[in-house]
Formats: C-alpha cells, sequence, structure tokens
C-alpha cells in the first residue's frame, strides 16, 4: 500500500492549476483533501502522474452568502462548514447533511470539491447539490463554465468534468429562513458512507407543502431526485398519510442492486423509511 | 493521573488498582515497534501474493522485476530449493498434518493471498512498485468456495491426499446415543452458524532478520507469543542449531491469538537475509493483512438437545462443521477441538457427543481467535437454550440455573476429546455467583417488564448467557530474577507480551513475593529468547498462570538466598532475617539493616508446570432495541461478569473485559470476510470488513469477582483474557430473538447485520410465524 511513483505540483491559481493539469494528457489530478484519492492511490487503482495539489489556491478556499444564495469554494472543508455558523441558518440542510460525513479526521480534511469530483453515489454532498438544484462552477483550458447538479453526476465515480477542468465552487440556491427540512441517514457504523439517505425540504403556504424536494443516496449509481415522492408531498398538509404516501413512492421510484453489503429489496426499502423519517423531521411529526 | 505505581510497603501490589507501568512509555511516544527499526544497508521486502484461489503455476517470471531500479533480488520457490512446511503447534495428529501450509507456494496455489514471491528492494516503494513486474502464469482450477462443495470432493485441493476432510474432532462424555434422545420427554434440534472473521491487530505483522555470516547466527525482531516455539521451527527449516536463532520481542500492538503464530513470511525474511547477507524488513501492509493473517470462527453447527419437562439437561449431541481455509496452520485445529470439548459449556449434561469435521477450502487459513472455539460454541447453545426454554414455558434464568455446574461436583470433567486424547476438568467455582450478580448489576427483574415490548418504534428485548473460560494451558514458564548492582530487581520471563499489561502485572507480583516497592522491579523482560533458556510465551489465557506463578517460585528461592547471605553476614539464622522496604534487616535488638545492593548478583530462577487448565466463568447480559423497519440494533445495556480467582489488577483487567467484549460485539453484529465463488475476499479493507469503532458501543460495563481462586496454582489464578469475548455473540443474538419475539424472529446465523434482521422480519411476516 505504498503509493506509486507521481510527480507533485503546489499551484496558488486556478489557472495555473488547470495548466499543469492540461499539460499531462489527462494523467494529471487534482489534490484536494486526499481523502479519497489517497487510498487509491495506496491501493494503486489510480495511478496519476502528476499530483496538482490545490492547497494553496486561496481563491477556492471561500464559503461566501449572498441574496442569491451560498458559494461554497471547492477547498472549502468539512470542517469549515460545520463550524460556520452563518450556515447554520443561511443552509441547515447541508450542515445536517455534513455532520453524516465520515469521521472527524476525514473531516478536517476532506472538501466540497473533492467530493463532487469523486461522485460517490453513497456521499452527502452530491446528494444534497442535486436535491437542491446546486450549480458547478468549473474551469478548463477552454474557460469558465456552469453544470447543473443534474447533470453532472454521470455514474458511479463518473462526472461531467473534463480532465483539464477543476471544480471552483459549488452554488446553493437561497434558503428561505421558513423552509422546512429533515435528513435522515442510516449507515452501519457512524461516519461509514450511507446505505441509504433521504434529504426533504419545502416551503409552506397556508398550511399546505409546495416546492418539495426529495432527494437519495446510496441506492442507485448517482444521487436521485425522487419525483414521485415530491408530488406526494406537494399541495398537502402533511399528515400520516401523506407521509405513509411518500414513503411508498420514495420506495417504489427505485431499483437498487445487490451487493455484498445489502440486497437491492432492502436498500428499496430503507430509502422509503429514510423519506418517512426526514418528512416527518420536517413536519415536526414523532414516530407513531 | 500518576503514570508511576503508588510507593507503598510491599504485599499490597497484587489487587491494586495499579496504572500500567507501560503506559508513560506509549504515551510519550517512546514505545518501540518493529517497524520503528531500522538497521544498516537494510533491504525492503514486499510479497508477492496469489490473486487466483486455486490453480497450478505454469511459471514464474521475475526477470524485469530483477531489472528494475533499486530492486536486489526476487525470491521465488525455486531459490529456496526443497520448500519446508510449518509445522503445527497444536494437534499435531497424522491426518492434519498432511495439510501443512510450505513457506511459498510451489506447484500449487490454494488461497487468494498465499505468497509466491519476494522482492527485495531499497525501499518498501521500490519493492512494491517491481511486484507488478513479476510474471506469474497460472492456470486457474475450479475453486472450492465454501464447506459445501469442500465434502463433496469433487475439486480436490491436496491431490495426493485426495480428501478435502483433513480430520473429524470427537469429543465424548457419557453416551449421547439414540437411546439416550429417544427417550427423553423434549427434544430440539437446530442449525447454527458463524461467519469467517478474525483477529485483527491494530499493528499489523513486521520482522527484521539479520545474518551474522561470521558467526552463522540469525536475529529475527519482530517476534512475538510464542518465540521459544517460532525459534525451534525457524532452526530446523534453516538447518542451524537453536542456538544460532535469536528472536527478540518488541511492543505489540496487539495480538489476540493471530499474531505471533509462524507463518510463511517467518520464514521468507530471515531467509532472504542469509540469501543476500543484508539485513531485511518487512512490514505487512493493512490490505495483505487481511488476507495474510489468520482467519477464524467460520462454522456451522447442527445441534441438538434432550431435557426433561423441567428443562434439566439429559444429552447433548453435534455435528459441527469448520472451515478452515486452505492448509492447516500453526494452531489450525484448536478451535474445531475447542468446540468439540466446550459446546456444552459451564452446564451439566450427562450425555454429550461432538464431532467437529475439519474441511478445507480455497480460503486463507484460519488459526486461534481469542476465544477460538468458545466464542462459536457458546452462540449455537445460548440461543438453542432460549428457544427449549421458551417451548417447555420455563423461565430463560430458570433453565440456566438448574443446569449450571454446582460448586459440589467439581473438579467437573468437561467430554474428553477422543483422537487427541485430551481431558479437561473445571478445576472450581459456583457458577451461580455470577450469574446472580450479573442479573443484580443488570437490573433484571426491572428490566424483564420492557423485554419483547414495542417502545418509541422499536422493539426491546433483554438475554443472559453463562460461559466458562479456560486458561492457564500448560505445559510450564520459566522466570528468572536478579538482584543489580543498584539494588533493584530484574525480572526475566519466558511469557510475552502481545499488549496486554504483563510488565505492569508481573512487576506486582515480582514486588508483593519479594516484599519490595514496586519500583525495585525496575526491569521486566519478556519475550526474548535472550533472557530465560526456555520461554512458552502467552496464549489461551495463561501469562498470569504460568508466569506469575513462577515468578513466585522465583520470588521465594531469590528470598532464601537473600536471607541466608545477609546471616551469614549478621552471624544470625537465616529464619531470623526479614525482607522490608527493600532492606535485609537482622533480628532484634540491633535490627541491623542491609541494603538489597548488597547482594548484586544472586539470582534465583524459578519455574511452574502445570498440565491442567484453570476454569474461569462467568455470565452476560445484554439489553437491546430492534429498528424492525431498518434492522438495525442499538445495544442499550451490556454487563460482563466474571471470577478469575485471583485478581492482580484490577484496572488491566478491566481493559481486557471491556475491549474483549468489543471486539465479541464486531463479530456478532459487523465483522464479515466475504468471499466469492471464485475465492476472492470482498471484504479486504477496512471500508468493508466493518470493526467496532469507540462510538458503536459506549455501554458496557464489567465487573470482576475473585471469589474461588484455583486450587491448581499458589495465586490461585485462572485465566482472564478472553472470558469477555466468549459469550457476546450468543447473549445479543438472544437479545434480539427475545426483542422480535412478537414477530417470531429466531436469528440462527451470525453477523446480525441489519439486512439480515431486515429480512429475517420480512420473513417471518410473510409467513406469519408472528405469535
Ligand atoms: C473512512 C472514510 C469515510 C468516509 N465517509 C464518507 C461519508 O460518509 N460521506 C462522504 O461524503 N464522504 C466520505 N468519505 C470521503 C471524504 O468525504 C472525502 O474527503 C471526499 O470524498 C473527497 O474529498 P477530498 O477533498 O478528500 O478529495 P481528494 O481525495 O483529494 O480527491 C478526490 C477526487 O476528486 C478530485 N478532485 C479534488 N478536488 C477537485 C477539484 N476542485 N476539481 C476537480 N477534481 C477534484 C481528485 O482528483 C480525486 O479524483 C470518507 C472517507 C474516508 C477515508
Amino acid at each position: 500500500m505504498k503509493l506509486p511513483p507521481f510527480d507533485y505540483a503546489c499551484p496558488t491559481s486556478v489557472a495555473e492549476a488547470v495548466a499543469l493539469l492540461a499539460s499531462h494528457d489527462g494523467e494529471a489530478k487534482p489534490l484536494a483533501g486526499g481523502q479519497s484519492l489517497v487510498p487509491m492511490l495506496a491501493f494503486r487503482v489510480a495511478l496519476p502522474s502528476l499530483l496538482v495539489d490545490l492547497r494553496k489556491v486561496a481563491e477556492l478556499r471561500r464559503i461566501t452568502i449572498t441574496n442569491e444564495g451560498i458559494a461554497l469554494g471547492a477547498m472549502v472543508r468539512w470542517r469549515e462548514i460545520l463550524d460556520d455558523a452563518r450556515l447554520r441558518t443561511a443552509h441547515p440542510l447541508l450542515v445536517a447533511a455534513v455532520a453524516h460525513v465520515a469521521h472527524y479526521q476525514i473531516r478536517n480534511r476532506g472538501t466540497v470539491g473533492g467530493s463532487m469530483a469523486h461522485a460517490d453515489p453513497a456521499a452527502e454532498m452530491p446528494g444534497i447539490a442535486v436535491t437542491c438544484e446546486a450549480k458547478i462552477a468549473v474551469t478548463g483550458m477552454a474557460g469558465a463554465r456552469v453544470i447543473a447538479a443534474a447533470d453532472f453526476f454521470q455514474g458511479p465515480l463518473m462526472t461531467a468534468l473534463r480532465s483539464d477542468e477543476i471544480i471552483t465552487e459549488i452554488r446553493l440556491p437561497l434558503w428561505p429562513a421558513k423552509r422546512r427540512f429533515g435528513f435522515q441517514e442510516f449507515a452501519r457504523r457512524r461516519g461509514d458512507f450511507a446505505m441509504a439517505a433521504a434529504a426533504v425540504f419545502y416551503d409552506e403556504d397556508g398550511g399546505k407543502a409546495h416546492n418539495a424536494h426529495v432527494g437519495a443516496i446510496g441506492v442507485a449509481d448517482r444521487p436521485l431526485r425522487l419525483q414521485a415522492a415530491e408530488d406526494a408531498i406537494n399541495g398537502n398538509s402533511i399528515d400520516e398519510a401523506v407521509i405513509a404516501k411518500a414513503e411508498a413512492a420514495a420506495s417504489a421510484s427505485v431499483d437498487p442492486a445487490d451487493d455484498i453489503h445489502a440486497s437491492g429489496a432492502y436498500r428499496k426499502a430503507l430509502v422509503g423509511v429514510m423519506v418517512e423519517r426526514a418528512l416527518r423531521d420536517a413536519a415536526g411529526l414523532k414516530t407513531t | 493521573m500518576s503514570m508511576t505505581a503508588p510507593k507503598r510497603a510491599s504485599n499490597l501490589f497484587v489487587g491494586s488498582p495499579i496504572e500500567r507501568l507501560e503506559d508513560l512509555r506509549f504515551l510519550t511516544g517512546r514505545g518501540q515497534y518493529v517497524d520503528d527499526l531500522a538497521a544498516e544497508n537494510m533491504l525492503h521486502a514486499a510479497i508477492l501474493r496469489s490473486s487466483v484461489a486455486h490453480g497450478r503455476i505454469r511459471g514464474v517470471d521475475s526477470s524485469a522485476a530483477r531489472a528494475r531500479p533499486g530492486v536486489h533480488a526476487v525470491i521465488t520457490a525455486a531459490d529456496i530449493g526443497k520448500v519446508p512446511t510449518i509445522p503445527l503447534r497444536h494437534d499435531p495428529t497424522p491426518a492434519i498434518r498432511r495439510f501443512e501450509q510450505p513457506v511459498i507456494a510451489h506447484g500449487k496455489v490454494r488461497y487468494v493471498g498465499e505468497p509466491i514471491a519476494v522482492v527485495l528492494a531499497e525501499s518498501a516503494a521500490l519493492a512494491e512498485d517491481a511486484l507488478e513486474a513479476i510474471a506469474v502464469d497460472i492456470e486457474a482450477l475450479p475453486v472450492v468456495a465454501d464447506r459445501e462443495l469442500a465434502r463433496k470432493n469433487e475439486i480436490i485441493l491436496f491431490e495426493t491426499v485426495g480428501t478435502n476432510v483433513p480430520d473429524t474432532i470427537t469429543a465424548v462424555r457419557g453416551k449421547a446415543d439414540d437411546a439416550a434422545f429417544n427417550s427423553a420427554p423434549y427434544r430440539r434440534r437446530e442449525h447454527f452458524s458463524v461467519q469467517r472473521h478474525a483477529a485483527v491487530p491494530m499493528e499489523p505483522r513486521g520482522l527484521l532478520a539479520e545474518w551474522d555470516a561470521q558467526k552463522e547466527r540469525i536475529t529475527v525482531r519482530g517476534a512475538c507469543k510464542v518465540p521459544f516455539t517460532n525459534r525451534r521451527a525457524l532452526a530446523q527449516m534453516m538447518n542451524l542449531p537453536e542456538a544460532s536463532v535469536r528472536m527478540v520481542e518488541y511492543d505489540v500492538g496487539g495480538g489476540f491469538g493471530a499474531r505471533g503464530e509462524f507463518y510463511p513470511e517467518d520464514f521468507l525474511i530471515p531467509f532472504a537475509a542469509r540469501l543476500l547477507g543484508r539485513p531485511v524488513k518487512w512490514t505487512e501492509d493493512r490490505r495483505e493483512n487481511l488476507t495474510a493473517l489468520n482467519h477464524a470462527r467460520d462454522m456451522e453447527c447442527d445441534l441438538e438437545i434432550a431435557c426433561a419437562r423441567d428443562g434439566t439437561l439429559i444429552a447433548l449431541r453435534a455435528h459441527a462443521c469448520t472451515d478452515i481455509g486452505a492448509y492447516v496452520r500453526t494452531n489450525g485445529a484448536t478451535a474445531s477441538r475447542n468446540i468439540a470439548q466446550v459446546l456444552a459449556g459451564p452446564y451439566r449434561i450427562p450425555h454429550v457427543r461432538v464431532d467437529v469435521s475439519l474441511v478445507i477450502t480455497n480460503k486463507t487459513p484460519v488459526g486461534t481467535y481469542r476465544g477460538p472455539g468458545r466464542f462459536e460454541s457458546d452462540f449455537c447453545r445460548e440461543r438453542l437454550f432460549d428457544m427449549a426454554a421458551a417451548d417447555l414455558g420455563i423461565d430463560r434464568v430458570e433453565f440456566r440455573r438448574r443446569n449450571l455446574i454446582r460448586e459440589a461436583d467439581m473438579p467437573y470433567a468437561l467430554p474428553k476429546v477422543q483422537v487427541l486424547d485430551i481431558a479437561s476438568e473445571c478445576d472450581s467455582g459456583d457458577y451461580q455467583i455470577t450469574l446472580d450478580r450479573c442479573l443484580a448489576e443488570f437490573k433484571w427483574a426491572e428490566r424483564a417488564k420492557l423485554d419483547g415490548e414495542l417502545i418509541g418504534g422499536r422493539h426491546h428485548g433483554i438475554a443472559v448467557g453463562c460461559y466458562l473460560e479456560g486458561g492457564g494451558t500448560g505445559p510450564r514458564e520459566n522466570v528468572r530474577l536478579a538482584v543489580e548492582a543498584d539494588g533493584s530487581i530484574s525480572l526475566f520471563v519466558g511469557s510475552s507480551s502481545v499488549g496486554q499489561g504483563v510488565e505492569t502485572v508481573f512487576a506486582q507480583i515480582a514486588a508483593d513475593a519479594l516484599e519490595v516497592p514496586m519500583e525495585r522491579i525496575n526491569r521486566v523482560l519478556h519475550g526474548s529468547t535472550d533472557y530465560v533458556a526456555q520461554g512458552y510465551g502467552s496464549f489461551s489465557s495463561r501469562s498470569i498462570v504460568m508466569g506469575g506463578n513462577a515468578i513466585m517460585d522465583a520470588a521465594q528461592k531469590l528470598r532464601t538466598l537473600i536471607r541466608e547471605a545477609a546471616a551469614k553476614r549478621l552471624q544470625c539464622q537465616a529464619n531470623d532475617i526479614v525482607i522490608d522496604r527493600g532492606m535485609a534487616v537482622g533480628p532484634a535488638p540491633a535490627r541491623a539493616a542491609i541494603a538489597l545492593k548488597e547482594f548484586a548478583g544472586l539470582c534465583a530462577d524459578g519455574t511452574f508446570a502445570s498440565d491442567k487448565r484453570t476454569y474461569s466463568y462467568g455470565a452476560h447480559a445484554a439489553y437491546v432495541a430492534v429498528d424492525a423497519k431498518t434492522g438495525h440494533v442499538e445495544l442499550i445495556d451490556y454487563v460482563a461478569v466474571e471470577d478469575v480467582g485471583r485478581i492482580v489488577n484490577p484496572l488491566t483487567l478491566h481493559g481486557q473485559c471491556i475491549g474483549a467484549v468489543v471486539q465479541g460485539l464486531g463479530g456478532a453484529f459487523l465483522e464479515h470476510f466475504i468471499y466469492d465463488e471464485n475465492g476472492q475476499l470482498l471484504t479486504g479493507s477496512f471500508a468493508d470488513y466493518l470493526m467496532p469503532t469507540a462510538s458503536d458501543f459506549p455501554q458496557i460495563r464489567a465487573v470482576a469477582l475473585e471469589d474461588k481462586p484455583s486450587p491448581l496454582n499458589p495465586m490461585g489464578a485462572k485465566g482472564a483474557g478472553e472470558g469477555g469475548i466468549i459469550p457476546v455473540g450468543g447473549v445479543v443474538a438472544n437479545a434480539v430473538a427475545a426483542a422480535l419475539g412478537s414477530l417470531g424472529v429466531e436469528p440462527r446465523d451470525l453477523p446480525l447485520s441489519p439486512p439480515r434482521l431486515w429480512q429475517m422480519i420480512q420473513a417471518a411476516r410473510a409467513t406469519g410465524a408472528a405469535r
């Protein structure tokens, strides 16, 4: 588990980083927190010729909160999200989800951009990005572009990024103060990747829910929006019947594969339970 | 918190909660593990391991690897010549010996992870780089990936032997035949299984071997557990006299039975050092650790009991089958043998017959893991007892109480292991004491009201179980005590440390036995072949029983020597001399005192021999809440009570017990080596092989008693390192069964993973098993 040979560079600007990536024929990789990439190097499943360490690129480390929403620089670490008091009101769902990411030490190193680029189908940040309709700002040799989260994730560990592009920012739309939300996750041990998790939010008007967003991770090859569950919520006041409907709809809309840790049937049921519980949290209803 | 032993009058250390002397070294970063070592001119080894589970080796071409920068050599079977096999340390029946592991694959590979070649290079990274350049041509053969396939004997791993079933070990007490069962008023038969999992020490293995060409001597650093046995094995394989092999132990980050046995690397690394004439170091990485270190526990068991209507047990019979992997390693049959002997547990059962068939499969070989065979046995037996008690309408506690071996039955003969002719008997104890104490600590009566209740969406359940822990295994241990020039005492012992705190407890025992303050025991030197002529090491909960009593013997002799020497000087009788606070004090009225340093050079050898095991015993209780919608089990409370005969250090004992319980919970809920049908390990990293972490099971309580000392040794000590793990699987599975009783869920297989429990709940609902 010694790392394979590679070259190393530590640029201080995005432009420099992109140029370095482009100079190695797709064989170079950005290094962020290293919490996914370094294990892959140790297992020799990743064999890049050059690592472009982003830790000194100051422009990637900002958390910006404006009237339009929240922008998380790619190099923002989990710890910084959890420690930023503003985010608890500016985006409580993000904070709730990030609290489930890995363990203390890993949260001190792992980054938002690294997680998005790594695109683990059970990772929280990609799930939040998809659920909240985030925009992903990237820069490459051809310049900057913005990709909708729904288009960004293309499969397990696969994204719309080109090999010379780096993620610069994840932009989450403005979060209204009265929005109701819940986040529920089930993992074998605290800090493990989710066997399934659900993020739910909706806005209220005259006691009725609208603009429902339901997202799920761990149940497909990428994070999902569960439209059927959203339909079960929209236009209703949340009661036991609606919760049961949303649970059933969530279950019915996924088709997870069997793997060594669980059967597809288990995950299918589990995602329903996570939606049920997240919706309960959102509505402030106790478990029966 | 003081890190040194309190300064107090002698005769007070044994039994005191003295903080570990080792910890100051560890906490200040002065621990020295084998990977911390370096030798001048050292080469690093990396091992090419088979990626194929079963195949014939057509050729190994290492020329490209040899040409790599920094690579000095590549060793394959061809370089070794006649490839030795690793001798069995335990249970070497002729039948089992046919399956010994060669130190390197030749002719065939039989499991993923089997060593094929060793690269020696300037650095560990360069050595690993070169592995990829070795071309191995293997003709893949059909794979035996499970017990059932193995028993069919259609695909054979050892063609010359012609069977995949090395042996069946049988243990018998009374006559558990059809007659006993047919005439019984009640009987129940069930099938259980325990999954393959293993000891996973925090520190992987490592070795640093140095060959002294002039003196033809090999020094191997990184030995542990059984250095003397391994010295014998290595000397034989390298064709050297034992005296030319030196094993040196450093700090060890956990053993749990697996680390320190003789593995292929224990030959390959010293062999490479001799071949190249340069020191060679190898550090196992975690990935290889999970396929190279012994696996354990993999068994299934068809178990039947017969009892009277009042629950009195009449007979127990079983056929268990253990999957021991591709070879029989040093102690690969031990768990199987234990299952045969201890499946009946601490219960009075007149008629017992247990047959355990060992089968060979294309998987990593097994060895002992803390509580070998005992964890598995207890799961099967305690599960069946709860089922039987429910059938008979008898309270679960009452069922156990009625059947526990009584003090009046001591010594109580356990079933005798037939071919190996191993008899063993429970030495002493009152098994009701630990059961009662456990129930009281647990507040059983109060908690029983919650049993089977659905509270806040979760099903609550409780359970209790009893167990035996065999320990103090012989044959012997040796100790030397010496007075140094500064008046301090050095203690040399054949026991080993695997991190369990032997330095502290041995210093306590020696200080009391010599009637000197504890800080006088300046050094406790253990685990290396330098210190005593012959040592036996640390396994089977034996260090305090064997090493501790040997210290008592040596101390007795040293005190006599000191008193005789003092008497000579003071011209009095040796009997008149007392040893007090590190002085030899003459008779009144003068009370002339001579400092110990005046006796520098005196030393005494002590020994303790025993061919009988001690039996600690205890009871554990668990309280769980099960989320039926996710299959998650929360452990709300866990109480462990044990009687270890004599407590040397309540702190270290408490740590042993808590750690063992957590390890047991890992085996009950999380840890699982899953193989596919091609013999590939699918859970070969910590991402998939789930170890319990500190936050998973916060609520564990442990109580230790010393009510019934062992009659087998002067200290009255019994083993205490393994008890904590033994009953865990059975107890938590019973608690889960109790919680889900209304749904009719009866776990018969470990681990109790959420998807499996969820599946069982679904199945029970579908078949309407709910009561
Ligand atoms: C034990 C363990 C448990 C974990 N549990 C969880 C969990 O529960 N949930 C979870 O979400 N994650 C978990 N993780 C992963 C962790 O969150 C990682 O930190 C994260 O997935 C990757 O972030 P990183 O900054 O470490 O990226 P790195 O490991 O440095 O990089 C990951 C990948 O992203 C690429 N990359 C990095 N930054 C950029 C960028 N700006 N632009 C383009 N590409 C980039 C790299 O080239 C690499 O391919 C766990 C990790 C470990 C070791």
